[in-house]
Parts: C-alpha cells; structure tokens; sequence
C-alpha cells in the first residue's frame, strides 16, 4: 500500500537521509523508531508529500509522490489523516471547528451532519463537551486527542502519528496509545507512528522500524526488537547510551 | 566577499521568483477555485475597518501639512488661492495612495506576515496542507481579495479627509478667500487624478498582501523566524510600493495623456 524507495534527503549540508526503504502493508500497525533528529518525522513528512526527497520515491496505492504538485497532492492526501507531534491546532479555531474543518470545506454533508460527526469523534476520544473551547484552554493530551479527532473524521485510509506521547506523563501517554489501538480497530486503517517511546511501541506496533544513521537498520516484530541482542537495538530500547557520549558528563 | 555576494544575489533572485510563483498561484486560484467569500469578508473587515484611525490621521495631517507648506511658498508670489489645488493633485494622485498603502502595510502586511508565519512555525500550515487544502486558497486568496477591494476605499476615504483638513486650515487658519481656492481646486482636479489613485491603491492592496503572505508562509524556524519575517514583510512592502508607484506614474500618465 505504501513504499519508500531509497529515500534520501538533506537539509544543508546535513544528511538526514540516506536511502530508506521499507513497505507497508493495508492495514499494517507499523512503528518507526529512531534517536531523535534521526528523521523519523522527516520521513513520515515525505509519505504526504510535505517535504520532496532529494531522491528516491514514495509510492501511495500504486501512485508516486514524485512530481506532483501541490494541488494533485491535495487528493492524495485526502486518504491520510495526521497527528502533529504539536497537535498543529488551528488555535483561532474552537475544538467543533478544528475537527469540522474539511468537512464543511468539502461541503458534501448538512451541519447537522457534521455536527453529529463531530460528536461521535469527540466521544471516541473521550472529550465531549468540549466543542466551544478553544485550542489554548486544553492540556497537552487533551490537544492530541482533537488532533487525533481531527485527523479520524473523514475516516481516512492511513493514519499518521508523530510523536503522538511526547511530553506527556505516563498515565496520559498510556490513555493515546489505547486511542491509537481503539481509532485502529474502529477504522481498520493502515497506522504509521514514529516514536521514540518505546513502551508506546511496544503496544501500538505491529513491526518495528529501526531508523538508524539515515536507514532502516532492523525491521521486526515488537518481540524480536525487544529481545533482540544486536548491540545498537539493544542499547536504544533499553535506553543506554554510549560511554563516548557520556564523557562529557564526567 | 564574491561568494558572500553571489549567494545574497541567488537568495534574492530565489525569493523574487518564489513570490512571482505565489502571485501566480493566488491568481490561478482566485479563477479556477471556490473564493471563500466569509474569510474575505472577514479580512476585509480586519483590513478596512481596523485600519480606519491610522488611515484618517495620516490622510488628515498629511493635508494640512501640505497645505501649509505650499501657501507658505505660494504666498511670495501671490498665488494663495491655488493652494488647495496642488494639496488636492498630490492628494488623489500620489500623496492618498502612497501614504495609505505605507500605512496599512505597516499594520496590516506586519500582521498578515506575523499570523501566517505562526501558524508556519506551529505546524498549522501543514495541517492545513494534510486537511487537503491549499494554503494559498485558504491564506493567501481572501488576504490579497480583501486588500486589493479594500485599499481604494481607504484611499478614497485619505484623500477626501485631507483635502477636507486642509480647506479648513486654509480658509479659517491660514484666511485664503474660500470661493476662489474652492474654485481653483475645482479646475485644476481632473477625474484622471482620481482614478490613477484608485489604480495604485488596487496595484498597492495586492502587493502588501502578497508580500506579507509571502513572507509569512516562507518565515524561518521559532520566534526569530516570525521577527525576521514581519520586519522583512514592511520592510519590502514599503520599497515596492515606492517603486513601483514610480513606474504607475510614468506608466498611467502615458496611458490616460495626462501632462
């Protein structure tokens, strides 16, 4: 359904990518982990074609990425739905408006339709009652979850989630993850996450890529990534760093 | 120091041909897409309605002002009663368009540019972009609709507030016999005045909006980024508006024969 193909990209002379190839397939729960600034969220940035690689493809349904512009970009991306690691709130918007946004754009369905929608998302994301409130006025989970609420609407093929936990505590981080799982079910879509939280992974994540020096460095089941004993897997599920770069702590 | 300016020359050329690009992609847009016609009512209103005190003060001062400064030229050599006819030419031909656009570009490109860039740098740009829309459709169109429909009221609006200000300086403060400096204006003020400055209010409308679009969906990274980009959006809003009021003038007076 979806297929990177040697995907480079730099910023500068800064080589964030270099050559990352992996496929998903329909219906896939696939998390992508990887140290941070790595470019797991450039990465998932090109498979909506809001970055353009510097070479390599990205192909969605059978259909390249490559050389579209903006505007035949718009109804491929009608098939994704995304969660910003920011949550990306339109924050002169209420919470109704924010997840109405493309419905009432596309005009296809009466108010009352998608205010009905709007419910019935908001309830899955255990936030009802919050319609009239404004972006500045919800904790940081509480953004996510209109994020997310957003992205599901329109009920798209594949959901992307960046960073979907960070700078949440546990507890909140614990309620997205069973989210993700429950929006997944719901909708049988195709789910991407890129995360660095690994007990997050572990929950969410039907196989794990490992995004390492710019490639995919392992591509397994949760399992066999967490018991693995490969020295570079091994020390970032486990969260131990590198004596080299610990030095300067010293 | 040539690779220091070559590569200012090819940011600078690059940046030219991007807003050459996003002027392009408005118009297109503004004639193949649907116009959200609330979020240009909407701009229109923070445009014109927000942008009234800052516009008749100018207009008001920059009147009285001129008037003041020609009677005291004109006085030397007896011609007090032509005074309202130069604040009246300049007023609807270059002072009326030049001073409001510098005006509403500093309130509005300033703010147009600190919005977009915000919503750049907190990722809303690219929600929007995943929501299926595109930002030049959503930002920019009903921006640059609004100023482009909205400058020539506030220039109309400048030019009679100066013209009125400075009538009332001339005949109660400055005691210029008011029949003739009424009369005078009267022959001496041609339609054509009037409708250049409206041209260059439309021409100036569309340039602060597209550079403050420009400069706010194209802002850096963080707060700088969004400093960077509001200072730059009056900066190069003011220069073109100047400039290009050099060229409208040569331009439209060899297209109406005037002079």
């Amino acid at each position: 359904m979806i297929e990177v193909r040697n995907l480079r990209k730099s910023f500068g002379s800064h080589q964030v990518l270099e050559g990352v190839s992996f496929q998903v397939a329909k219906g896939e729960s696939v998390v992508i982990i990887g140290s941070s600034g790595g470019g797991k969220s450039v990465i998932l940035k090109h498979l909506i074609g809001l970055l353009n690689p510097d070479s390599g493809e990205v192909v969605v349904e059978g259909q390249s990425l490559t050389g579209l512009n903006e505007r035949q970009l718009i109804k491929v991306r009608r098939k994704f739905g995304v969660l910003f690691q920011s949550a990306a709130l339109f924050d002169s918007m209420t919470v109704e408006e924010n997840i109405s946004f493309l419905l009432v754009r596309e005009g296809k369905n009466s108010p009352q339709e998608i205010q009905e929608k709007v419910r019935e998302v908001l309830e899955m994301v255990e936030l009802s009652g919050t319609e009239a409130k404004k972006p500045a006025e919800l904790s940081g989970g509480m953004r996510k979850r209109v994020g997310l609420a957003r992205a599901i609407i329109y009920q798209p093929e594949i959901v992307l989630y960046d960073e979907p936990t960070t700078g949440l505590d546990p507890i909140v981080s614990d309620s997205i993850d069973q989210l993700m799982l429950r929006v997944c079910r719901r909708l049988k879509c195709t789910s991407i996450v890129v995360t660095h939280d690994m007990r997050s992974a572990r929950r969410v994540a039907e196989r794990i890529l490992m995004l390492h020096q710019g490639k995919i460095y392992a591509s397994a089941t949760p399992d066999e990534i967490f018991s693995s004993q490969d020295p570079v897997i091994h020390r970032f599920v486990n969260g131990i760093s590198d004596v080299k770069e610990t030095q300067f702590l010293i | 120091m040539n690779t220091l300016a070559t590569r200012w020359l090819a940011d600078w050329i690059e940046g030219l041909g991007n807003l050459f690009l996003l002027t392009l992609e408005v118009f297109r847009s503004i004639f193949s897409q649907k116009v959200a016609w609330g979020d240009v009512i909407r701009q229109a209103y923070f445009i014109g309605i927000k942008s009234q005190s800052v516009v008749l003060i100018t207009g008001a001062f920059t009147g009285m002002v001129l008037c003041a400064q020609t009677y005291f030229q004109f006085h030397k050599v007896m011609m007090d009663t032509a005074t309202l006819a130069v604040v009246s030419v300049s007023m609807c031909s270059e002072l009326g368009p030049v001073l409001t656009a510098l005006m509403v570009a500093g309130r509005v490109g300033a703010a147009i540019a600190a919005e977009l860039g915000t919503m750049k740098v907190t990722e809303q740009i690219d929600a929007l972009r995943t929501l299926a829309t595109h930002p030049v459709d959503y930002l920019a169109v009903p921006r640059v609709l609004a100023g482009v429909c909205v400058m020539p009221i506030l220039t109309l609006q400048s030019i009679a507030i100066g013209i009125a200000a400075a009538y009332l300086l001339a005949v109660h403060y400055l005691g210029i016999d008011r029949t003739y400096v009424l009369a005078n204006m009267q022959h001496y003020t041609e339609r054509i005045d009037v409708y250049m400055g409206l041209i260059k209010a439309v021409v100036f409308g569309a340039i602060l909006s597209i550079i403050g679009c420009y400069k706010g969906m194209s802002c850096g990274q963080g707060a700088e980024g969004v400093g960077k980009a509001t200072t730059e959006a009056v900066v190069y809003a003011s220069i073109t508006i100047l400039i290009s009021n050099f060229f409208l003038t040569l331009t439209l007076n060899k297209v109406f024969d005037v002079g």
